[in-house]
């Protein structure tokens, strides 16, 4: 048992892109044993980089202990660090990459670089035991619909400005709402739109299999400083409007690339009328739908060391020379060698 | 009508082999939506079904080819167009040599230059949304989400979209079919297709985390 146990091989993966500050511990067969996550939340407006940044520096120690004691792994039996290379907020991302790189130094251990967006679809597979989805990634940072081919994640559609959360949080704001931190924006508008029954018409703009947000984010925050609506019915109506325009591009990617498994994920996946609606579509085309479970569809540590295990097992190592931050790296920058 | 038979379940519509009045036609029909809003629905349906048939006619003027359209049934949100016997420009691509693949996406670029300075933008420009016919007609369907403009933006984006269709489905020859593509459109009106390629890189640094805008930083 003892000799078994000393055999097994463990990644702590490092997630600091945006507002979250988490530390994820996996064992190389894809056990998540720990995913301990602390979240930076404003006092008001969005997130300031260099805030956020202060926060994740100020909670590093504390997150890191709380996942290694979590985990009951002792640190010098981790083989691998892994952590959010890009893309995301440069101070945020220095921060963790930071904490990445002395602990690899001290604990004498390899260092790899993971892409954020490839470290959310292959957590989301990892959870969802999913092999070949499409996946639909939406959070405060991104709105993509994905899929594996030829070696890499190809972007079939994708924001043209805004991100989703983003069109969320914004209109929340800017509608007087307020956030805490059980309660995020978009669990406010979520809540407040399951009361709204009026559709009011706001921009819709699909263009190919990219949407664009803005001009419906503008219209929204407009319409709430003149009070003519009831709160409600607008969040109901940008909810509607904003999820039909996203199912729109991910069935045009459904039925381009005919997969069987749909994917969502991203801190927007816990909405439950989006689940409806891209769970909807999935049906019509004969798809298998999975949702990502919350912990692991926001931003976490444990989709870093899990894919830190995937890379770090197929050659990819990060030099410390080489191992800065890469604040605009894209899905379809990064080989993917684990995929056959 | 014989009995149509289901060619292709779309997106956003299902597209059914008939025979009509002794010719061959495709019905597309725009199906409701479900995860939608009914009102919603409705307003997306009715708007593209009555604007693809204009477009797809407005395009021909503009010397185009698209299919001939018989009939326009708002109330069922479904239209009877020509059939086109022919090969999908996404197959062919992978078929062909790199000159031909070279001369094709010129002729392509051609036809959206012809179509842009007519004053639509596609919308959708997909290679499935592409078809030659045998004797090497080009064919352009699939408006749905097309529009009647002459600004630079909307051009901008319908390039963009075809060049990012390009990257994710023919990721082995985007770059030259692109290019390819472009010297064709540049044929039509030089000075425009120069501004239409800033528009592009603009558009490009617009979106999110782009080479370009990383090469600046």
């Amino acid at each position: 048992m003892t000799r078994k146990k000393a055999r097994e091989r463990y990644c702590l993966g490092i997630e600091s892109s945006a507002d979250d500050f988490s530390v994820g511990i996996s064992t190389f067969n894809g056990k998540i044993l720990a995913n301990t996550i602390d979240a930076y939340v404003p006092a008001e407006g969005g997130i300031h980089p260099r805030e956020a940044a202060r926060h994740h520096a100020e909670v590093a120690s504390k997150v890191l202990d709380a996942a290694v004691e979590e985990s009951g792994v002792k640190p010098q039996n981790l083989s691998v660090i892994a952590f959010s290379q890009g893309p995301g907020l440069g101070p945020c991302l220095r921060t963790g990459a930071t904490v990445a790189r002395a602990l690899a130094s001290y604990l004498k251990i390899p260092l790899v670089g993971i892409n954020h967006c490839v470290a959310h679809i292959e957590i989301g597979k990892l959870k969802t035991r999913t092999k070949n989805p499409l996946t639909l990634y939406v959070s405060g940072g991104n709105t993509m619909v994905a899929a594996f081919d030829a070696g890499r994640y190809r972007v079939f559609g994708e924001t043209l400005d805004i991100a989703l959360g983003n069109c969320l949080d914004v209109f929340a704001r800017e509608a007087g709402l307020h956030q805490k931190p059980d309660l995020p924006f978009g669990a406010v508008v979520e809540k407040l739109a399951q009361n709204g029954k009026q559709l009011i018409k706001l921009p819709y703009t699909v263009k190919g299999m990219d949407v664009s947000l803005s001009g419906l984010l503008t219209a929204a925050a407009a319409l709430s400083k003149k009070g003519e609506y009831k709160l409600e019915n607008l969040c109901y109506s940008l909810q509607e409007t904003a999820f039909s325009m996203v199912t729109e591009v991910a069935e045009r990617a459904l039925a381009h690339t005919g997969r069987e498994e749909v994917l969502l994920t991203g801190g927007v996946a816990a909405n439950k009328r989006l689940q409806s609606m891209i769970r909807s579509v999935a049906m019509e085309h004969n798809a298998r739908f999975d949702v990502v479970p919350t912990r692991f569809a926001i931003d976490n540590g444990a989709m870093i060391a899990w894919t830190g295990v995937l890379a770090y097992t197929h050659g990819t190592v990060t030099a410390i020379e080489k191992s800065q931050v890469r604040l605009r790296w894209r899905l379809e920058e990064v080989e993917i060698p684990w995929i056959q | 009508m014989k009995r149509p038979v289901l060619m292709k379940k779309g997106a956003e519509a299902n597209l059914y082999l008939a025979d009509w009045h002794g010719r061959k036609v495709v019905l597309k029909k725009r199906l409701p939506k479900e995860y939608r809003p009914k009102m919603l629905d409705e307003q997306i349906r009715a708007y593209r079904t009555t604007h693809e048939p204009q477009l797809m006619h407005e395009a021909k003027k503009a010397g185009v080819p698209t299919p001939i359209i018989f009939l326009v049934d708002h109330k069922n949100a479904t239209v009877i167009m020509e059939y086109i016997e022919g090969k999908q420009v996404k197959q062919l691509l992978n078929e062909i040599s790199k000159s031909q693949r070279q001369n094709l996406c010129f002729r392509i670029g051609e036809l959206i230059g012809k179509l842009h300075e007519y004053g639509i933008v596609h919308g959708d420009l997909t290679t499935s949304n592409l078809i030659q016919r045998s004797e090497g007609k080009i064919f352009f369907l699939d408006f749905g989400l097309g529009d009647k403009t002459k600004e630079l933006e909307a051009r901008g984006v319908d390039l963009h979209l075809m060049k990012r269709a390009l990257q994710s489905t023919h990721y082995k020859f985007a770059r030259e079919c692109f290019e390819s593509a472009i010297e064709g459109y540049s044929t039509v009106r030089s000075e425009t297709s120069e501004k239409v390629l800033d528009k592009i890189r603009e558009i490009e640094r617009r979106g999110r985390y782009v080479a370009e805008r990383k090469e600046r930083e």
